[in-house]
């Protein structure tokens, strides 16, 4: 049976550990803005296609 | 047939940077339009810093320009101020949160992200979209909070500057614990279900019964945060309640959380039983479920507000023929200040210079501004419109005649509205019968076994926790605020919902609340007018400032400019000039006809016209009604008492009467303390008083009512303080909400039914003294859920049906 109490040991820290993972996130912040970081997200794919656009103009020159 | 052709062409200008009709295509670059030079700048700015992405995210995302204010931010680099305003700084490195209000589409987001393109200085900056507020981080040496804010107003987001606004990181730091709190009870009562899964099935094996010990000491050890963290929120409430002595639903709460921690340690210990600390750490992770539920806040919105919010946070001051800016708490009597168009008067002061007309519609209501000669007294929270003035004030920013509005006691009285919380009424008699239930159940079976009294006796207080009564409230509750936000009308709090379901008596303003802000209605009575004529009148308003000849301007079509000649304003009385050779005067009976007899009454919202000393006819001023006005009265009047207040003179006294029932009351002339004395008076005759308003005079009235709403045009603009925020276009719905309030504390009514049916059975159980901790494990949860679901689910039916959702 002590190979159950090995796993209960094993178990408990693995949840203890998504515990201090969700704390985290509460601290740093990540439930505080729960809509903009939607709308960023979609904005770097733009830049992104801004920026070649310069690379390739800077070849023409 | 010129004419027409035009008015076609102009449905299809649109602007390129805000998306408003033009007025012509003369503003132009390449085939982009713009409706006024002030977009078409910001455009070449985001142009000149490769930023035009700003117009391929969302179309026409701009901020209007046209009727910008030119403002001067010098005061920003004052110290004492700018160290007020930042967040943090370094010397070098600064941070500042602004409330930019315009936020409204993603291009906003983008570009209030990309400011470092535009200002080098400028190294972060971050929007957040729900509160509309924007955080930029920037180099001290390189650029200057002056310099950030001229570039944001400079782009059309001029930031809402107030010292007033620190209340938002408080209520944020409370959410933040609330969500610890929900993950450390979500943990601990999900890892004790597992542990006690031996517990439930109830077949005990060799192997089995080595390891439940540790199982349960595991259990102890878990449930210990939950009961010292996660729920101290209730411990606290119940021991204020009653050191108040008032017994609140936390008081039952406390009760049945702690004798279940006790006697499950009692049974661990003793090894008689396994305890209920599951039943105990899922209680309290549904109980905090629900307060989050309840917390919901409208975050970009500011319900508590203090006069210091509407004024400028800065004055020019004129010293020695030089003008600089100071803080306006700095401002002392005796000063010159000068006022520009749009801006407040932060003190009550003397006209020295200038042609003022004064729009007091923020203070009394009056909607025509009043006009004032040099020399005339001039009161704190009246808006210039026109040119620049010079004034002297007479007294302080506190001592004013407006700020004494907020010396009124009722502005220092805490809100204590908590306790005649309905949840809170039951709750009283509730714990009273659950104790006395548990006592009997004890005492009956103290002469057979005192173990068996023991376990009746916690037992009862165990089960009759009252969960499903605290969960129903905020569940109910929680959702009827998210069903009126989503129809534009914003709630403080939850409960404001409950004693919105106990009104007897509405008070209206008129000025703004019934009557639309900025869309006068304007007609022209008399004798009809000739083209030519139309052009005369035109040439002759269009050289006046005064609010009433601009109004006058836009009635008319014409495009054709005469020449004027002698023009002269005569200040309180009219304009006149020589136009084409003809005599055209403006104004009031008297100035235009020399006729003494003149009509008192609607003087204000009549303004005459002749031309070459004939009169023609006169325009007349009326404020035009909200348009769902006599559905929502229609209703309102067989369930409350109505009044009106206004601060207008009575001249709409019987255009009212069309729309409001003979006994509704109508006071007019009211000053703001006129309209909070009326409240008052109503509240001692025992009523309920809903109070509708909308500007800074109403913000007495607003707070002493039993709950007050502001109509707003743009929510995202100040209202005064007040419990909701009516968004002025869902102002038809009004009766909607009154009637859905109503129908919410119901369903709170019936929830409680539910929850003393599943207390009934639990109690069955208990007073035999035969609650295992399967049932308990059970029921408990089982009565939160169906409670939760069913207050959830008939509430958005019913929203449904009303077509609130």
């Amino acid at each position: 049976m002590s190979v159950i109490l090995v796993l209960i040991g094993f178990s408990t820290f693995v949840a203890l550990m998504f515990l201090g993972a969700y704390l985290w996130s509460v601290k740093t912040g990540q439930y505080k803005d729960n809509y903009t970081p939607s709308v960023r997200i979609l904005f770097d794919s733009e830049v992104v296609k801004k920026k070649e656009k310069n690379k390739s103009n800077d070849g023409r020159n | 047939m010129l004419v027409e052709d035009y008015k076609i062409v102009s449905q299809n200008l649109i602007c390129y940077h805000c998306g408003e009709e033009c007025p012509d295509d003369n503003i132009r670059i390449g085939d982009k339009l713009f409706c006024c030079n002030g977009c078409k700048t910001v455009y070449e700015l985001l142009e000149a810093n490769d930023l035009c992405n700003y117009y391929s995210i969302d179309s026409n995302p701009g901020v209007n320009k046209k009727n910008e204010i030119k403002k001067n931010f010098d005061f920003l680099d004052d110290p004492e101020l700018k160290e007020k305003l930042i967040d943090f700084t370094d010397g070098k490195i600064s941070t500042v949160t602004f409330s930019v209000p315009q936020m409204h589409c993603s291009s906003c987001i983008w570009i209030l992200e990309n400011l470092y393109k535009m200002d080098e200085g400028i190294i972060h900056s971050e929007a957040d979209f729900l509160k509309k507020s924007v955080s930029v981080k920037y180099n001290e040496e390189k650029t200057s909070l002056k310099n950030v804010v001229l570039l944001l107003d400079s782009i059309g987001y001029e930031p809402d500057l107030n010292l007033a606004e620190k209340e938002l990181e408080k209520s944020e730091m409370l959410n933040k614990k609330l969500w610890y709190k929900i993950g450390v009870a979500g943990f601990a009562a999900g890892n004790i279900m597992l542990f006690s899964f031996p517990e439930y099935l109830a077949s005990s094996s060799v192997s089995l019964d080595e390891i439940r010990p540790i199982f349960k000491y595991l259990n102890i050890l878990f449930a210990l945060p939950v009961l010292f963290y996660s729920a101290s929120d209730y411990f606290v409430s119940a021991y204020k309640g009653l050191k108040k002595k008032i017994v609140n639903v936390d008081v039952p709460i406390s009760l049945g959380i702690g004798v279940l921690f006790l006697r499950s340690l009692y049974e661990i210990f003793t090894h008689t039983g396994a305890g209920y600390l599951d039943s105990m750490t899922a209680l309290v992770f549904f109980l905090i479920v629900g307060k989050m539920f309840q917390n919901k806040t409208y975050a970009a919105m500011n319900f508590e507000r203090n006069y210091k919010s509407y004024f400028p946070i800065a004055v020019t001051i004129v010293k020695n023929n030089k003008e600089t800016t100071k803080p306006v708490e700095k401002l002392k009597t005796g000063e010159r200040i000068v006022i520009k168009n749009g801006e407040l008067i932060p003190a009550d002061s003397i006209l020295i210079n200038g042609k003022a007309y004064i729009d007091y519609s923020f203070v009394t209501g009056e909607s025509n501004p009043v006009e004032k000669i040099n020399g005339d007294m001039i009161y704190a929270g009246g808006r210039q419109t026109g040119g620049a003035i010079e004034v002297e004030t007479i007294k302080d920013v506190s001592q004013s005649y407006l700020t004494q509005l907020w010396n009124n006691k009722v502005f220092k009285k805490d809100d204590e509205s908590k306790i005649d919380a309905f949840v809170n009424v039951v709750s009283k008699y509730f714990t009273f019968v659950i104790i006395s239930i548990a006592v009997v159940a004890a005492l009956y079976w103290l002469p057979k076994s005192t173990t068996f009294a023991f376990n009746a006796l916690t037992s009862v207080l165990i089960i009759a926790c009252p969960c499903a009564l605290a969960l129903s409230t905020p569940f109910t509750l929680g959702s009827t605020l998210r069903i009126f936000g989503k129809n534009n009308f914003y709630i403080k709090s939850t409960h404001v919902i409950e004693k919105l379901a106990e009104i007897t008596s509405i008070v209206f303003d008129k000025t703004g609340t019934i009557t639309e802000t900025g869309n006068a209605e304007i007609k022209y009575e008399g004798e009809s007018l000739t083209e030519y004529e139309n052009q005369l009148v035109k040439s002759l308003v269009r050289n006046s400032s005064h609010p009433l000849s601009k109004n006058i301007f836009n009635l008319f079509k014409s495009d054709t400019v005469l020449e004027v000649k002698n023009y002269k304003e005569i200040p309180g009385e009219g304009i006149y000039a020589y136009i084409d050779g003809n005599k055209v005067q403006i104004g009031s009976r008297l100035f235009v006809t020399d006729n003494s007899d003149k009509e008192k009454s609607n003087l204000s919202t009549k303004v005459y016209l002749s031309i070459n000393n004939k009169l023609k006819g006169f325009f007349a001023i009326n404020n035009s009604y909200r348009k769902k006005l006599k559905e929502v009265i229609s209703y309102l009047k067989n369930y409350y008492k109505l009044s009106i207040l206004s601060g207008d003179n009575d001249s709409e006294r019987e255009r009212l009467a069309e729309y409001f029932p003979e006994n509704t009351k109508m006071y007019f002339k009211q000053t703001p303390f006129d309209k909070l004395a009326y409240i008052e008076k109503l509240k001692n005759n025992n009523e309920k008083v809903l109070m509708i308003g909308d500007g800074l005079n109403d913000a007495g009235a607003l707070k002493i009512s039993n709950v007050g709403i502001s109509i707003a045009e743009n929510i995202n603009n100040f209202s005064p303080a007040c419990d909701g925020i009516l968004d002025s276009k869902s102002f038809g719905k009004l009766n909607s909400f009154i009637k859905f309030s109503k129908t919410s504390k119901n369903i709170v009514i019936i929830s409680f039914v539910i929850s003393f049916f599943y207390n009934v059975i639990g109690l069955s159980f208990a007073v035999r003294g035969i609650l295992s901790p399967v049932i308990s494990a059970i029921l408990m949860p089982l009565s939160s859920i169906s409670v939760v679901v069913f207050t959830t689910l008939t509430t958005n039916l019913i929203a449904k049906k009303r077509r609130l959702l």
